[in-house]
């Protein structure tokens, strides 16, 4: 299978690198306003414009088409200004949708989502009858518009290179909203985080607002064309939400989606040419087949979200599940010391303890944690283990001592100022004992005068070396 | 009662329009209009199958909207709709490989659908659970990478020559028109279906709406009926996709609902709405969409839900627009009335004459009056010109105003509302006497009679008589 993969990339030609470069740049280009939109919670709002720039487009087409056949316009002319056009058309479109969104929502107290949906809905539905209504006069296939042809990018090149021409429009795009990033930093930055602050600060939001859904908008379209709106709608969010599962910073938030954008080009189109033919010929149908660029891509950066979402350091659900493993691992063998310390303090210190004993301990977790957490503490040097029978070393004497001088320490801060029943100390006590600091513990002591009892009448250890008091 | 009639009005005026200007489409022929009767009273085989299956679907989307919109999930409706597609073209990959030819049995396609649908969602809900996410950028993102997958295999399935695949795409935009009685049998199956689940749960359902915690807290099952309800959701745009399209089939969750909204503050109420809200847009975009053949039926099924949300979020009996904005022009009214009134007393009170003189028959004097308010010239006036209509001020031909008996009288209750409050709030709120103007200012105009015995009570041993209190702060020229 790996061979048959690597015999369809083996194909690769440079038709391939100018669709990956078009993808990436597209995707780069959606990428740069996504982050924003994400950190403003207006995801879905990528959605709502990417699904109205069609009727945008459909009404510049017709406005276009009616002023040449009514003899405003000369041909050449059409032909020049229909792709302006259609830019002004899907950004008109955009700002009105946010325009009207906001109508809905503040005038008919409407929830947002809702008038979200009831305006794009109505938008799409409105755009899609006309171009069904005109389809004489308007040329536009509504499969073309949804999946985009990327295939056939290098047919139309600019003019006097042999560079596809989408690649340079979405080009433009990028430069044009890195520019806009680079200009307004600080202002986009204040207003997707805080836009309460930003509007006391003189950052005008509502401005901002607009501006973005019009920049948006613009962007779209260039992408649009060359790359239909399925990759818009997934280059939008995707690519920023996979840097917000890798990053706090804005800069490098932004940074990364622009490397997911470009990464997931290449795998998509790769697997757009590789994938289908194999999968296909397994299930008994034609191996000559591809599968669309754009969806692909789709595919590509869900897959890479996923895979931060799994393996992102701070953030991903793999890291954080072994934080918290390695927390309950912790606990338990703070559990384990803190028994062996009153055990031996309730018999002799010298009677043997076996392993099953602790075992029986009511450690209240599971028996691999338990012994896991046992484990560790032999492998610390906490734990000594001598023919069968376990014992406190030292070193573990000294953790176990200053553990129950926490709990102990807490049960009677907790009955002197709480007035708690003397039967309820323990249970909060057993939380809080693994996490005072000896900082803490040394606090405590000196605000309940360093008792030597505890509560319930056990004595209070006293710790190896007590820290230096502060400023020491 | 009156803004109702209204509304019912303006709704059948709506009606009227809409029949009106098909008519004009064609005016004078013949054919046109009988076709119109024929298509409307449902007298071809085809309209009436067509038609059955889509009002079917449009009374049950409407009903599963509500409580969709109720819980503010609207738009997982748009999630489920794209990330379908998948499911579509896997069922029908599958089926292939089974026997060649059977790909596109609806069943086995809706089925596929419905499955990969709910792996959406269960992705929204696994995402926003596990990681940093907000509930938008899940929606967001399920829907981008589950639609780019379910295209990136229609374009494979399509490029296959086998040719069996053609009509697939037409579960993207959907096509009503193409709809066999089968379709409408297993569409009418799974409304009839969500309908009596959603009636069934409705007590339920409502609960988790309103109160999730108190649901939870009567230990009722609040994630099963959760997923019930995504289930219902999940079926509802499953079996519209064919008929409206996976883009637009939320729209038909979403209106509907949204402009029942408008109507009433009762949930039942509301839902029936709603119900005949999605059957009469299923049942016009047919309608419209058979007449002209052009015209895509799921497009138009929208925009007739569209027309409906846009109306009812004018004319609304409950929360409309126009409603609304005459009960506000109502309240404007009276605090303007009353600010009138109390700064003519107080000026009468400022204007060091004896005490004997009667209030009723003080000049109004526009210069005193600008030079005591805020208020710009224009706006007095409407104020002066509002209070002549209600008797409360009088011209006696020439150019000066006065206040009528009527004015009097109300002027002193106004006065005396507003100081009772003040008063109120230096006895026992230990307000200082400069502050308490402001807040007495905005309560004076909605104080009502149990309120004010209440004050007077209250008060008794400070103003015995039912006269005009002073004044306990100093009152300011702005």
């Amino acid at each position: 299978m790996i061979y048959e993969i690597a015999e369809h990339l083996s194909g690769w030609t440079s038709l391939d690198t100018w669709i990956v470069i078009t993808a990436a740049l597209a995707a780069m280009a959606c990428a740069l306003p996504g982050n924003l939109l994400l950190l403003r919670r207006q995801s879905m709002m990528g959605d709502a414009l990417s699904h109205v720039a069609l009727p945008g487009i459909v009404l510049a087409f017709l406005l276009s088409h009616w002023l040449q056949a009514g003899g405003w316009m000369s041909r050449q002319m059409h032909e020049a200004i229909l792709h302006p056009i259609f830019f002004a058309g899907a950004m008109a479109l955009g700002v009105l949708s946010a325009v009207l969104t906001e109508w809905v929502q503040k005038l008919g107290r409407v929830e947002s989502s809702a008038s979200l949906g009831a305006v794009f809905t109505t938008l799409f539905a409105l755009g899609l009858l006309l171009m069904r209504a005109f389809a004489d006069n308007v040329d536009i296939d509504p499969d073309c518009v949804l999946y985009g042809t990327i295939e056939t990018v290098v047919v139309n090149t600019w003019p006097g290179t042999n560079i596809p021409r989408a690649a340079v429009i979405n080009g433009a795009a990028l430069l044009g909203n890195l520019a806009l990033i680079v200009l307004f930093y600080k202002e986009l930055k204040i207003s997707a985080f805080d836009p309460a602050l930003a509007t006391t600060l003189g950052v005008n939001a509502t401005v901002m607002h607009y501006a973005l859904m019009a920049v948006t908008s613009v962007t779209l379209v260039a992408a649009f064309e060359s790359v239909g709106s399925i990759l818009v709608i997934a280059m939008l969010v995707t690519p920023a939400a996979t840097a917000h599962l890798l990053t706090d910073r804005l800069s490098s938030m932004l940074g990364i989606s622009l490397v997911v954008a470009a990464a997931s080009a290449l795998l998509g189109h790769a697997m757009a040419i590789t994938l289908p033919p194999v999968f296909f010929s397994r299930i008994g149908f034609p191996a000559d087949v591809g599968a669309s660029t754009a969806g692909m891509m789709g595919v590509a950066v869900g897959m890479l979200l996923v895979g931060a979402a799994f393996l992102s350091p701070r953030y991903g659900v793999l890291s954080r599940s072994a934080r918290r493993f390695r927390l309950r691992l912790r606990i338990v063998a703070d559990d384990i010391l803190g028994l062996l310390y009153r055990l031996n303090e309730r018999g002799s210190a010298e009677q043997p303890r076996t392993f099953l004993q602790i075992f029986r301990g009511a450690m209240g977790v599971g028996r691999l944690q338990t012994f896991m957490a046992f484990r560790w503490l032999c492998w610390r040097g906490d734990v000594a283990i001598q023919s069968g029978y376990c014992s406190l070393t030292p070193a573990g004497e000294s953790a176990a001592r200053r553990l129950v001088r926490s709990h102990r320490l807490w049960e009677a801060y907790v009955e002197k100022h709480f007035g708690v029943p003397q039967s309820q100390l323990h249970h909060s006590a057993e939380r809080a004992e693994h996490y005072l600091s000896p900082r803490l513990q040394e606090e405590l002591a000196g605000e309940l005068e360093s008792p030597q009892l505890d509560p319930h009448g056990r004595p209070i250890p006293k710790p190896d070396n007590p820290p230096p008091a502060d400023g020491a | 009662m009156k803004s109702n009639g209204v509304s019912w009005g303006a709704f059948l005026l709506l009606a009227m329009c809409f029949g009106g200007a098909l008519q004009a489409q064609e005016q004078g022929s013949e054919e046109f209009s009988s076709r119109v009767l024929r298509v409307a009273l449902l007298q071809d085989y085809n309209t009436r199958v067509v038609m059955a299956g889509t009002v079917m679907l449009g009374a049950t989307s409407g009903l599963v909207g509500v409580f969709m919109l109720l819980r503010r999930r609207s738009l997982l409706g748009d999630v489920v709709g794209h990330a379908s597609l998948p499911g579509i073209m896997i069922a029908f990959l599958v089926m292939e490989t089974i026997s060649a030819g059977s790909g596109k049995w609806l069943p086995g396609l809706l089925v596929g659908a419905m499955a990969s649908g709910f792996l959406g969602v269960l992705c929204v809900t696994w995402l926003k659970r596990n990681t940093r996410l907000k509930e938008d950028a899940t929606m967001a993102i399920v829907l981008s990478v589950f639609f780019g997958g379910g295209i990136a295999l229609m374009t494979a399935v399509q490029k296959s020559p086998s040719g069996n695949a053609a009509g697939l795409n037409s579960f993207v935009f959907g096509s009503a028109a193409a709809m066999t009685a089968a379709d409408v049998q297993i569409i009418g199956l799974g409304a009839v279906g969500a309908m009596a689940l959603c009636l069934l749960l409705f007590k339920e359902l409502t609960v988790l709406c309103f109160d999730e915690e108190f649901a939870a807290a009567r230990g009722w099952p609040t994630h099963t009926l959760d997923l019930a309800l995504m289930l219902l959701v999940v079926s509802i745009s499953v079996i519209g996709i064919q008929s409206v399209g996976l883009i637009l089939v939320v729209a038909i969750l979403i209106l509907p609902s949204s402009a029942a909204r408008f109507w009433t503050d009762d949930l039942r109420h509301m839902a029936w709405i709603a119900v005949g809200f999605g059957g009469a847009s299923a049942y016009f975009g047919v309608l419209i969409s058979a007449l002209f053949p052009r015209l895509a039926a799921g497009a138009v099924i929208v925009l007739a839900g569209s027309v409906l949300f846009a109306f009812s979020m004018v004319f609304g009996a409950r929360r409309g627009i126009l409603r609304r904005w005459r009960i506000h022009r109502r309240l404007t009214r009276q605090v303007g009335r009353h600010d009138l009134l109390r700064t003519v007393f107080e000026l009468w009170e400022q204007s060091g004459q004896p005490p004997e003189t009667p209030l009723a028959g003080y000049p109004i004097e526009t210069k005193a009056l600008l030079s005591a308010r805020t208020w710009s010239p224009a706006v007095l006036h409407r104020w002066i010109k509002a209070a002549a209509k209600e008797g409360l001020i009088a011209t006696d031909g020439s150019a000066a105003r006065q206040l009528t008996a009527l004015g009097a009288r109300e002027a002193k209750r106004v006065v005396r509302n507003h100081r009772l409050w003040e008063v109120y709030l230096i006895t026992y709120a230990d307000i200082a006497p400069s502050h308490v103007d402001r807040s007495a200012d905005a309560i004076e105009h909605i104080l009502d009679c149990e309120l004010l015995e209440e004050l007077e009570t209250l008060l008794q041993k400070q103003y015995p008589e039912m006269e005009v209190p002073p004044s306990p702060h100093e009152i300011e020229n702005q």
